[in-house]
């Protein structure tokens, strides 16, 4: 017996069907996401205990309506299924239906059951059976489809155990097709095919031989024979389209005695919705309101917490510097690692609700309308509907924004998202932005209501738009690809969203985020710590070059040892690198130590604020500890005597951080999604260019 | 001039007649839109793009190009 095995679960279903509902109840809580080799789809797994001695492994497959793929997530659910040698090959797979759409869903399940792996049918939402007036047979189409069929609803938990019950008796499945297809299509071509590829399934073969990818798996002589029976792409094509004419006609017959709709029973509710949240005015007011409601929340709600993880951060770093021992690792610690950590946690309530809002418009089914909505008007930018959600998404964060805009066909419309999603003002820009409106702006109402603080960060909202848009229409003008793909979604009935399944949504998002640009953030804090403790031999000799001085001999030991940290932040490495770029930046405004906040930058933008706090932390005395925002304020430009931000500094830096392509985590993330450096660096150079050009032009105007 | 899905009024169901297969990708085929099936216009996007249909089940929004290739006759 082997129960102490693991048994490999792959979880499939079109989208919309419950699946990750299903998925959330069997695992809970233990449940990992990583990447499958090489690409950068998710992989979601959990453990599932079976009984008191088995458990299962269940992975959670892209949604996918077909077997054939036409996305790159597609393409994991095929290349899983065919590959038997593999790892990863599922014991048993279980097949997610939904009641009402069961007709569109069992198409998948029929091209499974043809690959002869042991299959079980999940038929969810039966809670709604009734209401729907829907009646099925259950033994009898069990009969017809020779599978296991389990009755569940997975959000009221019911069908559970049955299902595990079912996996752990996944040797006894059936594993014959519905139906013998490949003779209804064309028994002669078939044949062939068999006596070609003999130690395969007969549908397995066929598929090899219609997708356009490579398989790894398939040796040599394997892949000759594969591209020798793709020449004929016209026959391939008709039989595709025959196998799918079929198939509805197989499940049409089955369906017909053990699926029973009494159509009086259904409501209305959908098309009533439909026409309010679709409609050409209330559509949009609808959608706007929702945006303002979301970015309310992003930045008025999300305050309170980020306030008080940096009063804490800060609190923790000088605690530690009176209880550790003086010293490097102190420093390390308490100037290195300690802030390098709080700028990373600090982003988490906005990228939570930002994701909390969004999952549940997703749940809903709200965002496939919105997607019909605005398809058309993104269409003049050389977008698509499906651009909406990525360009929502990338007020959070361009990364997670960029991976959600793979569910968009056509490449055109998908590359022209990707390039432009890093305007859009993402969570890491909000410090940058908070801190110099703080300093430049008046705290003080306009007509009464409005915060002119707050406007100006609509303003900048509305900037980094209106850039996404104009550079849209600019690469949709310039960019020669042409390739027509197919535009058509689902609109799902409306459902009430499910808060686990938005908790496991928000905290999968929320750790994407932390362990993928977090990580980059931490490592540059902790290089920056590092840059600015350490230098060349001036620095190493500061304390005794300053107090050899005849100028300093009669100066306070606290005054002294200010100039000693002035002088060394100077000589340290870091000083060297922004005195080095001090030149180039000097049309912006900027003096060598905004230099080192802005190289220092180019990994993360966020890290402006925490390299700020670092320059000027090694420069002020231990004693003052107060804010960085109260430091800056103080910082004087020796050239003229005046603030060193004062408002043309600002407004340049402020035009600097909107159009400036800083981030290393976006532009990796672009080059393995368009799988080419060409695109990454059109977006440094491009958008770098824009910033210098609009900062120096900006900083000339106001001074 | 044949009638396509682009043609039908809002609310009003015919018949897909043919499809013309070499423009037609399989994936709209999977979904449901197959010769001889009722299919509904359920409602146009603002500017009359896409469009928000009814086939075989599924509610599908499609843009006003591919609706333009699928024939219909009542």
């Amino acid at each position: 017996m082997g129960d102490d095995k693991v048994v490999k679960v792959a979880l499939i279903g079109n989208p919309n069907t419950g699946k990750t509902s299903l998925f959330n109840q069997l695992t809970g809580l233990k449940q990992k996401v990583g990447n499958y080799p090489g690409i950068t789809v998710e992989k979601k797994q959990g453990i599932c205990k079976l009984n008191d001695t088995s458990k299962a492994e269940i992975t959670d497959l892209p949604g996918t309506y077909s077997i054939n793929p036409t996305s790159l997530d597609e393409t994991l659910v095929l290349d899983t299924l065919l590959n038997s040698t593999s790892e990863s090959f599922p014991d048993v797979v279980v097949v997610v239906v939904e009641i009402e759409n069961i007709k569109r869903n069992l198409l998948l399940f029929t091209q499974l059951k043809d690959l002869n792996i042991p299959t079980i049918l999940v038929i969810n939402m039966i809670d709604q059976m009734n209401r729907k007036g829907i009646n099925i047979d259950v033994n009898q189409l069990e009969e017809s489809l020779h599978t296991k069929i389990v009755l569940a609803s997975a959000r009221k938990k019911i069908g559970i155990q049955e299902l595990k019950t079912a996996i752990l008796s996944y040797k006894n499945l059936d594993t014959t097709p519905v139906s013998n297809i490949t003779d209804r299509i064309d028994k002669e071509y078939f044949t062939h095919l068999k006596k070609a590829f003999p130690e395969f399934p007969l549908y397995k073969s066929w598929l090899l031989i219609t997708q356009n990818t490579e398989f790894d798996f398939l040796d040599a002589n394997q892949k000759a024979l594969v591209l020798k029976f793709r020449e004929d792409l016209g026959c391939i094509k008709k039989y595709q389209h025959k196998e799918t004419i079929l198939r509805y006609q197989i499940i049409n017959e089955v369906l017909k005695d053990s699926f029973i709709v009494d159509k009086s029973k259904a409501s209305d509710l959908r098309g009533v919705l439909d026409r309010v949240l679709t409609h050409k005015i209330f559509g949009y007011v609808i959608f706007a309101l929702i945006l303002l409601f979301i970015f309310q929340g992003i930045f008025d709600w999300a305050t309170y917490p980020m306030d008080l993880i940096d009063e804490s951060f800060a609190s923790l770093s000088s605690w530690l510097e009176t209880v550790l021992p003086p010293g490097t690792f102190t420093s390390l610690i308490a100037e290195g690692i300690i802030p390098g950590i709080g700028g990373v946690v600090i982003f988490i309530p906005q990228i939570a609700i930002l994701f909390t809002f969004i999952s549940i418009l997703e749940e809903t089914g709200y965002m496939s309308r919105v997607v019909f909505l605005m398809d058309k008007i993104m269409r003049k930018f050389g977008m698509s509907g499906k651009s909406v959600i990525p360009l929502i998404s990338g007020t959070a964060c361009a990364i997670p924004a960029i991976m959600a805009s793979r569910n968009i066909g056509n490449w055109k419309e998908r590359l022209i998202t990707i390039l432009v999603i890093p305007f859009t003002t993402c969570s890491a820009r909000l410090p940058v932005y908070a801190i110099l409106i703080a300093l430049i702006i008046p705290n003080q109402k306009v007509l009464g209501i409005l915060n002119l603080q707050g406007l100006t960060m609509m303003a900048l909202y509305l900037l980094g738009f209106t850039a996404a848009i104009f550079s849209a229409v600019l690469l949709n003008n310039v960019l020669k690809i042409e390739k027509k793909t197919l535009f058509v979604i689902e609109m799902p009935n409306y459902k009430i969203p499910s808060i686990k399944n938005i908790f496991y949504e928000v905290v999968e998002k929320t750790k994407a985020f932390i362990f993928g640009a977090g990580k980059i953030i931490l490592a540059i804090s902790i290089i920056l710590w590092f840059l600015a403790s350490n230098g060349p031999s001036t620095f190493k000799n500061a304390e005794q070059f300053i107090t050899s001085k005849d100028e300093n001999k009669n100066l306070s030991e606290s005054a002294l040892q200010k100039k000693v940290a002035a002088y060394k932040l100077e000589n340290s490495y870091i000083g060297y690198m922004g005195k080095t770029i001090e030149p180039v930046i000097k049309p912006m405004g900027y003096d060598w130590k905004i230099g080192i906040a802005v190289i220092s930058s180019f990994a993360a933008r966020e890290v402006f604020v925490g390299a700020l706090a670092t320059i000027y932390n090694v420069d002020s005395d231990s004693e003052n500890s107060g804010s960085i925002k109260k430091r800056m304020a103080a910082e004087i430009n020796p050239d003229t005597g005046k603030k060193r931000f004062d408002f043309p500094t600002g407004v340049s830096l402020l035009l600097f951080y909107a159009f400036a392509m800083q981030c290393i985590g976006t532009l990796a993330i672009v080059k393995r999604e368009t799988n080419s450096w060409k695109w990454p660096i059109l977006q440094l150079v491009g958008m770098g260019i824009l910033a210098y050009i609009t900062a120096t032009l900006a900083f000339n105007i106001f001074s | 001039m044949f009638k396509t899905i682009a043609n039908l009024q809002i609310g009003e169901k015919a018949f897909i007649e043919k499809l013309c297969l070499d423009n037609i990708p399989l994936k709209l085929l999977e979904m449901g839109c197959l010769p001889g099936i009722e299919v509904q216009l359920i409602q146009r996007a603002p500017m009359h793009d896409p469009l928000y249909i009814k086939v075989n089940g599924s509610h599908l929004a499609i843009r006003k190009e591919t609706a333009e290739k699928i024939s219909v006759v009542k």
